[in-house]
């Protein structure tokens, strides 16, 4: 004696296309996480490669000073250009890719942690540099256990906005198929399916709380120091 | 990539691309006035609220937040949200298809950092400065008309800067929701498949962009009084370092 539990065809609201649904919620779940693991994904990859990328331009924009108005200014100009362009110039070389996203993405990164890297290793306080060195410290030595952890602060500050923007960003992706969360809001604009349409929204805002709580909940856990200086 | 070089250039030459309602010269004028409408708007609502926030000093939760907020909203998801709302996709005169929700969320998005800015460029205005002026016995409206604002002069512009340049950004992404503006250019090149004018299209919106940072900076400079007395009395050795970093926070829609 199995009925079907569903509502009869025109009953449910998904069929009325309202903003609130929770039938669609539950009919649709797979497609939502396929949309939310596709963001999330690009996300990371793309925060990391740029993280990755500007550490060193920025240990290059310290070294030689000459070198860093051209790394800040061309920074800011990748930034300037709007991310539908950005997507659409890298299509000649990487096609209709993730690998066109994820660049495009990776560059916003870059720009962004590079200014807070180098903020970071400005802020060092000098006196504690010639510490280390008058103990015997070397450059590595010194980068990777005094200066870095010193610019933590900055850095995570940096990571914190790039995680953020890159979220939202990658909804534009969604132009070359690859946009995670965007792809069911493009699929929703010529089916004007509001459900789908507030759902990916909210999930995308949430998203980009939740990357910026990992962050800020890593940065309290990495600088101990920090913490007992308040308590 | 040669190949696309010079589809490009070709796509530049052919006239019946420049042409009508699809036309660059028509996508080109709506994504301008859409530019300029929105941003005006901005900073008729924006500067005076971050302006007073500052001179008050109140509000300074609300006036940093907002920036934050505003980064983790996508702007694609607030225009689907508008034009399939409410609002809707009419044609607004000028301003195309869908003129209406792509001018709202252009405003929503300007905002943020017209406030943050202007209210932060108040509140970082020399404390001892407003006390020496306050002793000489200036008037609030004169300490606000002749001390905190050309001295919150820089930020307040870096906030309209990228306001500019995020306007412009968003202006773009319009065209995912079949909305107005030069991002239509790229997204016909997609429907039809056509890397050409996809390229074409993107060159246009980036150049333009760039151009319009680089006049906001140069804006920027002219109108900062500190920096200026810097340069003049002091020659090339300050000149560069004395004009602040301004944060990137615009996200670039």
């Amino acid at each position: 004696m199995v009925l079907s539990e569903e509502a009869p065809v025109g009953e449910n609201c998904m069929v009325r296309n309202e903003w609130i649904c929770p039938e669609y919620l539950t009919s649709r779940s797979d497609l939502l996480a396929d949309a939310l693991v596709q963001h999330v994904w690009i996300t990371v990859v793309s925060v990391v490669i740029g993280l990755v990328i500007a550490l060193p331009l920025a240990l290059l924009a310290r070294r030689y000073p000459k070198l860093e108005g051209a790394v800040v200014g061309t920074t800011t100009a990748i930034y300037t250009i709007p991310s539908l362009a950005l997507f659409a110039l890298l299509v000649p070389v990487s096609g209709l890719s993730a690998g066109t996203v994820v660049t495009g993405l990776a560059l916003y990164s870059l720009t962004i942690l590079v200014r807070y890297i180098v903020e970071g290793l400005h802020a060092v306080p000098a006196d504690v540099v010639e510490a280390a060195q008058g103990m015997g410290y070397g450059a590595r030595r010194l980068l990777w256990t005094v200066e870095l952890p010193l610019a933590l602060p900055s850095v995570m500050a940096g990571l914190r906005v790039a995680a953020v923007s890159t979220v939202a960003l990658t909804t534009v992706g969604s132009i070359v198929s690859y946009g995670g969360l965007g792809n069911l809001l493009l699929e929703a604009v010529n089916t004007q399916f509001k459900p789908q349409v507030l759902t990916a929204s909210v999930l995308c805002v949430l998203l980009a709380f939740a990357f910026d709580l990992l962050i800020v909940v890593s940065q309290r856990l990495m600088t101990p120091w920090a913490r007992a200086r308040t308590v | 990539m040669l190949d696309v070089l010079r589809g490009v250039v070709d796509w530049f030459q052919d006239p019946s691309n420049w042409q009508g309602e699809e036309g660059l010269t028509n996508r080109l004028v709506e994504h301008l006035l859409l530019t300029g409408t929105a941003t005006l708007v901005a900073v008729l609502l924006g500067l005076p609220i971050g302006i007073w926030l500052g001179h008050v000093g109140k509000g300074g939760l609300l006036a940093v937040n907002i920036s934050n907020v505003g980064r983790a909203v996508p702007t694609f998801a607030v225009l689907t949200m508008l034009s399939i709302g409410p609002i809707g996709t009419d044609e607004l005169g000028p301003y195309g298809r869908a003129g209406l929700a792509t001018l709202i969320s252009l405003v929503l998005f300007a905002l943020p950092p017209v406030i943050t800015n202007a209210y932060v460029g108040m509140r970082e205005v020399d404390r001892d400065t407003v006390e020496a002026a306050r002793g000489m016995g200036m008037e609030a409206t004169q300490l606000l008309r002749r001390v905190e604002l050309p001295l919150a002069m820089p930020l307040i512009v870096t906030g309209v800067r990228l306001a500019v340049v995020q306007v412009w950004a968003t202006a773009t992404i319009a065209a995912l929701v079949a909305g107005p503006g030069l991002g239509r250019i790229i997204t016909l090149g997609f429907r039809r498949q056509d890397v050409s004018e996809v390229v074409a299209g993107a060159l246009v919106v980036a150049v333009i962009a760039l151009v319009l940072e680089a006049f906001m900076a140069l804006l920027q400079r002219s109108l900062d009084p500190v920096g200026r007395a810097l340069r003049s009395s002091e020659g090339r050795a300050e000149g560069g370092a004395a004009s602040p970093t301004p944060e990137p926070s615009a996200s670039s829609g």
